[in-house]
């Protein structure tokens, strides 16, 4: 398969970049490691008659702490973040995520920008961004930040203005006493989840994000409230997960029926919730 | 539309080509460079016999725009045998019978490769996790992972 004809731009800087969009408009699209991008350019799901390929711009790579905030720069690699120390001691919800992405080959071209930013409710971070409350950095005409649960507006569809690029991302460094988890549910690798529960918990805040559960990523709200300021036993996990669950609005497809896909979201939100109370160092 | 100028180091070798915007890179190696030991086989980024090694880290090379490859170095299934040897791997995959209708082979060669590179000593679950982005419909991977197994004993 071959995609409909396009120019390609490789732009040196970010401002060249931007340029770039500003230049030719709903025409363009960002070309980060073009794990989605790529296959729909293929299949011709999609087609735009600019890619502006920002693979090469210096200073979006990164992975840094500072001040209490993770900052994660837009065109770091899936394979990066998995081999992390920072990562792996710090973040476990991530830490479990990402070796469920694709697989081996697809994260080594992927990036955590691509996976949150091009609004698709299969991929994986969006839910965990919900849960972790991070937010966003974009790059347009001046510098602006948005919370990840005002990010997605439908399907394939962001906060993401015409001419913006993704940046960088920000999640609060976890408190002493957090704990986070992924669990999700997939028929192989390389597929998309059948459902999946992102969690994050600490003494004065929980997260709940879903994956694959509706439109956009769903962030359980309901559920993250209830469980502030109870002891978080079986009884509050269950209950919990039976709220999350309830947000979720999957629909049928090869993955499975209606049913089967909110039961395996309350089923995978009460094992994240579990592992990450249990990380927490709680029960 | 316009075209590319691109320059790759192929298995060592800098080629240069003219190419447009949207030549993927497996067929920039089989087509426009004549080199058909890299498969193509269900061309949207599932089975990974189009598996490349594109600046030290494998690739599915039918998901790679070739002009995203411009200044990069790229090694394929031909560039693992050096002097006339065999690579370890591939010493392996004869030696373990790692294949039966041989399609997925190049692409198991490259990430396998890839694998013994970054680990010398890859337990089989690890080996499995490498591989899990390589699809084979012949050997359920049992003499797969004894090849890379064999491989790796010979590199140490």
């Amino acid at each position: 398969m071959i995609p409909a004809a396009f120019d390609y731009h490789r732009p040196d800087t970010l401002d060249e970049a931007l340029k770039l969009l500003k230049r030719h408009g709903d025409e363009a699209k960002v070309l980060s490691g073009g794990m989605s991008l790529l296959p729909m350019l293929k299949l011709r799901l999609a087609s735009f008659a600019h890619l502006v390929d920002i693979g090469r711009v210096p200073g979006l790579d990164y992975i840094k702490e500072e001040k209490g905030t993770l900052r994660i720069g837009a065109m770091t690699r899936q394979a990066t973040l998995e081999r992390s120390d920072l990562i792996r001691t710090k973040y476990p919800i991530l830490a479990d995520a990402i070796p469920l992405i694709a697989d081996p080959l697809v994260r080594n071209r992927g990036t955590i920008g691509g996976n949150v930013a091009n609004g698709d409710p299969g991929n994986d971070q969006p839910a965990i961004m919900l849960a972790l409350g991070a937010t966003f950095v974009a790059r347009g005409s001046k510098e602006r930040s948005m919370p990840a649960s005002q990010f997605y507006k439908g399907l394939y569809s962001t906060a993401l203005a015409p001419g913006e690029i993704l940046t960088e991302i920000r999640i609060p460094a976890p408190p002493p006493k957090s704990g986070g988890a992924y669990a999700k549910l997939k028929r192989k690798t390389g597929d998309f989840a059948v459902a999946a529960a992102a969690v994050q918990v600490t003494l004065e805040r929980a997260g709940i994000g879903l994956t694959n559960a509706g439109l956009t990523p769903v962030e359980a709200v309901d559920a993250a409230k209830y469980l502030i300021g109870k002891m978080p036993d079986e009884k509050t996990i269950v209950e919990a997960a039976k709220m999350a669950a309830a947000k979720s609005s999957p629909s049928a497809d090869r993955r499975g029926s209606v049913e089967y896909k909110k039961e395996m979201a309350r089923v995978l939100t009460t094992r994240a919730l579990r592992k990450a109370v249990q990380r927490a160092g709680g029960n | 539309m316009a075209t590319h100028k691109i320059s790759v180091t192929i298995n060592g070798a800098t080629r240069e080509a003219e190419v447009e915007s949207r030549l993927l890179l497996v067929h920039l190696i089989r087509e426009v460079f004549r080199m058909t030991g890299t498969h193509v086989g269900c061309d949207t980024s599932h089975c990974g016999a189009c598996t490349v090694i594109l600046d030290g880290n494998p690739v599915k090379s039918c998901t790679v725009l070739a002009v995203q490859a411009d200044g990069a170095k790229i090694t394929t299934v031909e560039g693992l045998e050096q002097g006339g040897k065999l690579h370890p791997v591939q010493e392996g995959f004869t030696e373990k019978h790692g294949l039966q209708c041989g399609f997925c082979t190049p692409g198991m060669l490259m990430t396998t490769s890839a694998l013994l590179e970054r680990n010398k000593n890859p337990s089989e679950q690890q080996i499995r996790e490498a591989i899990s982005g390589n699809l084979c419909r012949c050997t359920g991977y049992v003499n797969i992972v004894k090849a890379v197994q064999y491989a790796a004993e010979k590199m140490r």
